[in-house]
């Protein structure tokens, strides 16, 4: 595992308040209690500090999974 | 089953190509054919998917699927959201039941929304206020409490509303205080501190914003300046009509005492969530590229024209999982032009005057027992 898609896996079981273990690619925004919307926030935020970036509104929106997450997070050239 | 699939598919093939045209750019003619043939298919497709709304249309004599003109899509009266529990999926797509907030005497509406309409509404409340924001996040002071999002099970209008807006926000700080909803100073001016010279987000219920924000700051006499601030409101002014708050009075105290210059209010309602009409810089609500408003007369539900007061119905494309694609609001309000604003965007414009008077609700109170029983009246 590459050391950003890591800190991924970790910013995600930070914010989420979940196990590491239950970060996979496919888990998606609202499908379990722990990632709701006002976890999303908490999540967009830890996301901008931690990998030193600034999301724009249809971001928010479109971070509908963690393996989207990815591919917004490589917009803003963080390399995995 | 096949083909209600098909149709289904269809329909929100539609519905995006509609959300991909820009908001504020459709002309009249071609956004009036366009919103009629999607709201036609949404007017059939509820009849397919939920039973009490069919029966409803044909106890006006709608049966079998007939393309509507706009004016003569069929509408509910918004109320009919308090009494019944209006759905057009199974129960196992339900993802979210939105409420209105209301006093205890009052019933609260339930809104069911699939996770196809809340995905819709969330884009299409993106949509419209990037027009006026821009896509940037800033940073956002919400004029309210921090308490009034922790309960994250049940969606208070409120709630709702405040997380919704979020979306727009960074470094988000609340200005009010849990215990006694007292501006809380101290948040306030770290919140001020830490962004000067930047552009920031203010957001909060209109009788929020004037009774627990700018009125004690007034009162403190403690002097508060904004330097680029736009403030974003919207709940009506129901509450602030005892003290003859009107939004004009509303903006110039805001930006006198607050030095607030940006005020934008905007005119939307739990049963149609997403579809939101904004106020522009000369003081007009515009309807988006997937929602229009017409007037009507409370006597006989005709279509009023420009300039003539009568009740609000709401139009819009979101709503696939309940049937509230066309409501009668309870508000009074006149359109004022269509496309022809002075800020450029396209799109009717309107006004809303505040509720309809009680005592005149009564007195159509008969038509509207009718409704409720029939259905909706066609004009």
């Amino acid at each position: 595992m590459s050391d950003n898609n890591d800190k991924l896996h970790q910013v995600f079981a930070d914010s989420l308040n979940i196990d590491r273990k239950r970060i996979t690619d496919s888990l998606g925004y609202n499908t379990i209690p722990e990632w709701d919307s006002v976890a999303h926030m908490a999540l967009i935020a830890a996301l901008e500090n931690d990998f030193d970036i600034m999301l724009d509104t249809d971001d928010i929106v479109d971070m509908s999974s963690v393996a989207k997450a990815r591919e917004i997070l490589s917009k803003y050239d963080v390399q995995f | 089953m096949n083909s209600a699939n098909n149709n289904a598919a269809m329909l929100e093939d539609a519905v995006q190509s509609c959300m991909a045209q820009p908001v504020y750019g459709l002309p009249k003619l071609e956004k009036s054919q366009l919103l009629a043939e999607i709201l036609t298919r949404l007017t059939w497709h509820h009849a397919s998917a939920c039973p009490p709304y069919a029966r409803i249309l044909e106890a006006h004599g709608h049966s079998g699927p007939r393309p509507f003109a706009l004016e003569d899509i069929p509408f509910l009266p918004v109320r009919l959201f308090k009494d019944y529990e209006l759905s057009s999926i199974p129960d196992d797509q339900r993802f979210k039941v939105l409420t209105s907030s209301g006093t205890t005497s009052q019933r609260v509406s339930k809104i069911i929304l699939d996770r196809n309409t809340s995905t819709l509404q969330t884009r299409a409340l993106i949509s419209i206020l990037q027009q006026f924001l821009g896509k940037a996040r800033l940073p956002m002071l919400i004029i309210d409490h921090p308490g009034v999002i922790k309960d994250r099970k049940t969606f208070s209008a409120r709630g709702a509303g405040i997380l919704g807006l979020s979306n727009f926000g960074r470094n988000h700080a609340y200005a009010l205080r849990d215990e006694d909803l007292a501006p809380d100073m101290e948040t306030i001016a770290r919140f001020m501190q830490a962004h000067r010279g930047q552009r920031i987000l203010l957001f909060g219920f209109t009788f929020m914003v004037w009774k627990h924000f700018y009125k004690p700051i007034l009162d403190s006499g403690i002097s508060l300046s904004f330097e680029d601030a736009i403030l974003i409101h919207s709940g009506g002014w129901k509450k602030l009509q005892e003290e003859a708050v009107e939004n004009e009075i509303f903006k110039a105290s805001l930006k006198q005492a607050l030095n607030i210059t940006a005020v934008h209010n905007f005119y939307g309602m739990v049963e149609q969530v997403g579809s939101i009409f904004m106020e522009c810089e000369y003081g007009r609500l515009h309807t988006p590229a997937f929602a229009d408003v017409l007037v009507r007369n409370p006597r006989d539900w005709s279509v009023l024209p420009k300039g003539v007061k009568g009740l609000i119905q709401v139009l819009s494309l979101l709503p696939s999982s309940y049937p509230g694609h066309s409501l009668l609001t309870e508000d009074v309000g006149e359109w004022t032009g269509e496309d022809d604003c002075p800020c450029g965007r396209l799109g009717r414009t309107f006004k809303v005057y505040g509720r309809m008077a009680q005592a005149e609700l009564r007195g159509c109170g008969d038509t509207h027992a009718a409704m409720l029983e029939e259905g909706p009246i066609q004009s």
